[in-house]
């Protein structure tokens, strides 16, 4: 630092150079926190999800189906576990995806100006509802209908255990929901910043509205809408409390009309009670949740560099 | 022979097709969400009352109330952007104002980005062992405020650096060049400039604590208790201030326990104060964000 350019006409010099260098070293400490708390989640996950992977055998908890960590000889095999997690997350994100980019087409390019105007910000303030919020509907609703709708595929089913309606497709369905805000927010942000040059070439060579909706302006906002693809991903895998009441609560094939579990949920609905291998084996569940994540994490880095490439 | 003239339209039925696409998910997107809401605040008013709010549940006093889960969740708050406001703002600062770009700057920015994709559930796992246990806070408000400060970070940060990022150089340079030194410049200038941007990151992580549940599950705990203020003024100091080392369970904590024991009307009551607090707080974002847009 150049001392010199530093000092004002008035006061004492040595003084404000001290002050100076004091506040670089604040701000500069203040910036690496992020830093220092993702290197130290990064470190707790593995010191403590490992443990139980040397006890008992990475291939046996990661490709074993059974799940008994409270008998006399425990079993921790968590592959349905991990299977739910995916099976779920794709299928909300097959729910859930088409219709939020509908929606914001809808919200950019279809709505009068003024109706975009009251349903934009009900879409935004449905980002901040407590997810709690969405588990209390899906089991006071969602999982009552569920239940009809069980009954009534499976009369007379002698094979199929009745969960109440507290199953995969329950989760699913409030997973849905609760991707939706996510979804329409960034999608109708990248449709809006489709410069208009492509809408009016597309109408201009006589296109319908319709086709230049699907063949010009939605491939242009690709990176955004796949930016949104990845953020509903990650927020549908990462979801726990939402969910943990409505998926029911036996490790299980995930089926649609199964009481499942999934990662988030075996960690909070076991958490309280476990000791001992089991609660290591919940930290290792923890860790492989931690891996799907930093997965998700480093390929929207890349999507969105590449994005902010194509831009420049 | 030719019957599509330039002024006869073509009737396109992939086009019907589809526009009813949009249509319909619109429409249904839409009343989903606004029928979750209506139906919650609908559902929980009438649980909601005087008593509700002040009084906490008590078996021998027949009573059913809130207002211990109240005083958490505002502890958890307080705590948690005392600290988390200072860090925040200095490093957007530090981003903005000091850093040079290169290899440093991407990888403080790429692990901010990081930190706001971490599921809370993992945030949970974190301050359970860390704060908790290596630490030894235990159960307590302060395990539950540094777990949600890590997860609130990433929000001031970023709303302060946009907001940095929209004071117009010639106030740096003007500042500089009348003999200002830079941290002057920063204090006198700059930060009341992105006034309301940093509001506008405080008002939504404040948002994020009140809907937070899982990370605080296994860090805060679930107690619902108020404190027994006895006799003196300074006895009841000391007991505001040694309730920040115990357990406590914020609003939606207790939404949860109560739904897993099946009371839903308490549920939805409990619903019901946390939609008129994400509608309140989502008011003052917009009116931060606009003045943020005015100046």
């Amino acid at each position: 630092m150049n001392s010199g350019t530093h000092a004002s006409v008035m006061g004492n010099r040595k003084n404000k150079a001290v002050v100076e260098t004091v506040a670089q070293i604040v701000f500069t400490i203040c910036a690496f926190f992020a830093v220092l708390a993702v290197v130290s989640i990064t470190l707790y996950m593995i010191i403590s999800g490992t443990p139980a992977i040397l006890k008992v055998g990475l291939k046996e908890i990661l490709f074993s189906t059974e799940w008994m960590p409270t008998a006399a000889e425990p079993k921790f095999g968590i592959l349905w576990v991990i299977l739910t997690s995916i099976v779920g997350t794709t299928l909300a994100i097959l729910l859930g995806v088409p219709i939020g980019v509908l929606t914001a087409v809808f919200l950019a390019e279809v709505a009068p100006k003024t109706l975009a105007a009251i349903v934009k910000p009900a879409v935004e303030l449905l980002a901040g509802i407590p997810s709690v919020i969405y588990g209390l509907l899906g089991i006071y609703l969602l999982n009552p209908l569920m239940y009809q709708l069980e009954r009534l595929i499976f009369r007379g089913s002698t094979t199929h255990q009745f969960t109440g309606g507290a199953n995969l497709l329950s989760a699913v369905i409030v997973l849905a929901i609760m991707i939706l805000p996510t979804v329409i927010n960034i999608s109708e942000t990248s449709i809006c910043a489709v410069p208009a040059g492509i809408k009016s070439s597309s109408l201009a060579l006589g296109a319908s509205h319709v086709q230049t909706i699907f063949r010009s302006i939605l491939p242009a906002a690709k990176s955004g809408i796949v930016t949104a693809i990845v953020l509903g991903v990650g927020r549908a895998i990462g979801e726990a409390m939402a969910i943990t009441l409505v998926s029911g609560s036996s490790v299980n094939v995930p089926l649609p009309f199964n009481s499942v579990r999934f990662l988030t949920t075996a960690i909070v609905s076991e958490m309280g009670y476990s000791s001992g291998l089991h609660r290591q084996v919940l930290f290792t569940i923890g860790l492989v949740l931690f891996v799907f994540i930093m997965i998700i994490n480093v390929v929207l880095n890349k999507i969105l560099k590449k994005g902010a490439d194509d831009n420049d | 022979m030719i019957k599509d003239t330039l002024y006869v339209k073509r009737k396109r039925p992939t086009d019907m097709l589809l526009l009813a696409a949009i249509y319909i998910s619109a429409t249904l997107a839409v009343a989903l969400l606004l029928g979750i809401i209506l139906y919650v605040f609908v559902k929980g008013i009438h649980t909601v009352n005087w008593a509700f709010l002040t009084t906490v549940t008590s078996a021998r006093k027949q009573t059913t109330g809130i207002a211990g889960n109240l005083l958490n969740t505002l502890y958890i708050i307080v705590i948690t952007l005392l600290i988390a406001t200072p860090i925040g703002v200095g490093s957007a600062i530090y981003l903005n104002e000091y850093a040079k770009p290169g290899k440093l700057v991407s990888l403080i920015e790429f692990t901010t980005e990081t930190l706001s994709g971490i599921p809370s559930i993992i945030f949970g796992l974190f301050g359970m062992i860390f704060f908790g246990e290596t630490l030894g806070f235990g159960y307590s408000l302060l395990t539950g405020s540094f777990t949600l400060t890590l997860m609130v970070l990433p929000l001031i940060t970023r709303n302060t650096q946009e907001a940095l990022r929209t004071v117009p150089d010639s106030y740096r340079t003007g500042a500089l060049g009348m003999g200002s030194t830079k941290w002057h410049m920063i204090r006198t200038i700059l930060l009341p400039s992105s006034m309301p941007g940093i509001v506008t990151g405080i008002i939504l992580a404040l948002g994020r604590i009140v809907g937070e549940s899982a990370a605080l599950l296994f860090t805060a705990g679930s107690d619902y208790k108020l404190p027994k203020f006895t006799g003196a003024f300074g006895d009841n100091l000391a007991k505001l201030a040694h309730k920040a080392m115990e357990s406590g369970g914020t609003l939606t904590i207790e939404l949860y326990l109560q739904m897993q024991k099946g009371q839903y009307d308490n549920a939805f009551g409990i619903g019901c104060v946390l939609i008129v607090i994400v509608l309140i707080l989502n008011l003052l974002t917009k009116l931060a964000a606009n003045k943020l847009r005015r100046e």
